[in-house]
């Protein structure tokens, strides 16, 4: 494994309103660690904060590679994604879709479509690439958001509430993606979630966020 | 002439692609297209910096191109008039009562159009995307490009509704125009004009055409804000 992660005393409030109160947390090994609590109780703005799509008000996120802190810059953002629960699906198609993250990275053409395919695959949507994505049901969206996300190979996977919004059929479909991500690669996979039941399924590691805190791991 | 009469001749000056006719349309195209394209390549840009970039007087500035949408078409040629004529600031190019004094009017009415609904375009693309964009590794180039590309069916829709606004105008380029035939004459002053004179073939024969045009600029606007409206239930 070559990314941990390390936050220290996260600290956020929006409008007055303190959402995450010293929340810290860290990690060295790969594996799957699932932030639980009830709704409301931060673990989605704790995501957000960790996969640096935010700003703590307080505190630190602290990425380590190789032994050393790494520059919170563009190099590493592309080490790591997230997929939000309204995963933000853009207006073209399936394989487009799965292929921005190779695009913006200077891969493009047949190599850049073959990588979106068999991430397409991965979780079972590769008999729709050549389908409008705003199409897709929540479920398929759900899941085309993760291909999206697995397709630039990160390091370390973000899932926030993957499974709120669909299905128990899609929401079978996305644990075993889940767990086959783990199985077939040294991926990272942190998500959170408010069913306890999917985070014991799931979870290598359990951290439960209340309050703001995280109060076990 | 009965009306029949004169939409008998009418059609029939456009069923044998009339010389003058032709001309007439050709001009009217080139004018409002190339007016057009100047008012996207400024406006555009203007619409993306303004959608994107907060700075203090852009709520000043996005409130200034919503009234300019409705400019007057003739308050618009009194100014360029005034900007061009022979005692006027820029007199001394001589553009007045030419093609290209047309081309400026328009840009000035057709700007406000492409500006302030490409603006509205773009913030109208669902923020999610920006944050998508951002967790895939955009660069905040790439994120700006991908919303543009989201917002690509409304600024379609602004460009049409652009082009619909400066080909049916009259005021601004009878102002500066002139109505020369074989030079400046255009669809919808040749139509005030030779309706005028009492030449109704050649006034409806225009007529019918600009109808056409209008129904597919509609049409195509359509097309586009049901695209539009797609795209923003995802």
């Amino acid at each position: 494994m070559s990314l941990g992660l390390e936050a220290v005393n996260i600290q956020k409030s929006y409008n007055g309103n303190e959402v995450l109160k010293e929340c810290s947390f860290s990690f060295i090994e790969s594996g799957i660690y699932v932030l639980t609590g009830t709704n409301g109780c931060g673990k989605s703005t704790f995501l957000r904060i960790c996969s640096l799509l935010e700003e703590p008000d307080r505190g630190e996120i602290r990425y380590v590679s190789r032994g050393n802190t790494a520059e919170k810059d563009l190099g590493l953002r592309r080490r790591i994604s997230l997929v939000l629960p309204k995963v933000g699906i853009f207006n073209t198609t399936v394989l487009r879709n799965v292929s921005y993250g190779l695009t913006i990275r200077g891969i493009k053409g047949r190599e850049a479509e073959q990588k979106a395919l068999r991430a397409l695959e991965f979780v079972g949507l590769g008999p729709k690439k050549r389908q409008g994505a705003l199409t897709l049901s929540s479920g398929e969206t759900q899941r085309l958001g993760i291909a999206r996300a697995l397709v630039i190979q990160p390091e370390i996977l973000f899932l926030d509430e993957p499974t709120a919004s669909v299905d128990q059929r899609n929401t079978e479909i996305i644990e075993e993606i889940i767990l086959s991500m783990k199985k077939q690669s040294h991926l990272t996979t942190i998500m959170t979630t408010h069913d306890a039941r999917q985070a014991e399924r799931l979870a290598d590691t359990l951290i439960q966020i209340k309050d703001g805190k995280v109060i076990s791991m | 002439m009965s009306l029949i009469d004169a939409l008998l001749q009418a059609l029939n000056l456009i069923v044998h692609l009339d010389r003058e006719l032709i001309d007439i349309i050709v001009l009217s195209l080139k004018v409002s297209g190339t007016a057009l394209i100047i008012a996207t390549l400024v406006g555009l840009p203007l619409s993306a910096f303004l959608g994107f970039k907060k700075f203090p007087l852009r709520g000043l500035i996005i409130s200034i191109l919503h009234t300019f949408m409705g400019l007057p078409p003739v308050v618009v040629g009194l100014f360029v008039y005034l900007l061009l004529s022979r005692s006027g600031p820029l007199g001394f190019i001589g553009l007045l009562y030419t093609p290209s004094a047309m081309i400026i009017a328009q840009t000035i009415l057709a700007f406000p159009i492409v500006t302030s609904l490409g603006h509205s375009a773009i913030v109208s693309v669902d923020p999610i995307i920006k944050q998508a964009s951002m967790t895939l590794g955009a660069t905040p180039f790439q994120v700006s490009l991908t919303i543009i590309r989201e917002a690509r069916y409304g600024i379609m829709s602004a460009f049409i509704a652009a082009f619909g606004r400066v080909m049916a105008e009259v005021g601004a380029i009878l102002t500066v125009g002139g109505n020369i035939a074989g030079y400046t004459r255009v669809m919808t002053t040749t139509i005030a004009l030779e309706t005028d004179k009492g030449n109704f073939e050649l006034a409806l024969a225009l007529g019918i055409i600009l109808l056409a045009i209008s129904l597919i600029i509609n049409s195509l606007l359509h097309v586009f804000q049901k695209k539009n409206i797609a795209g923003a239930g995802r």
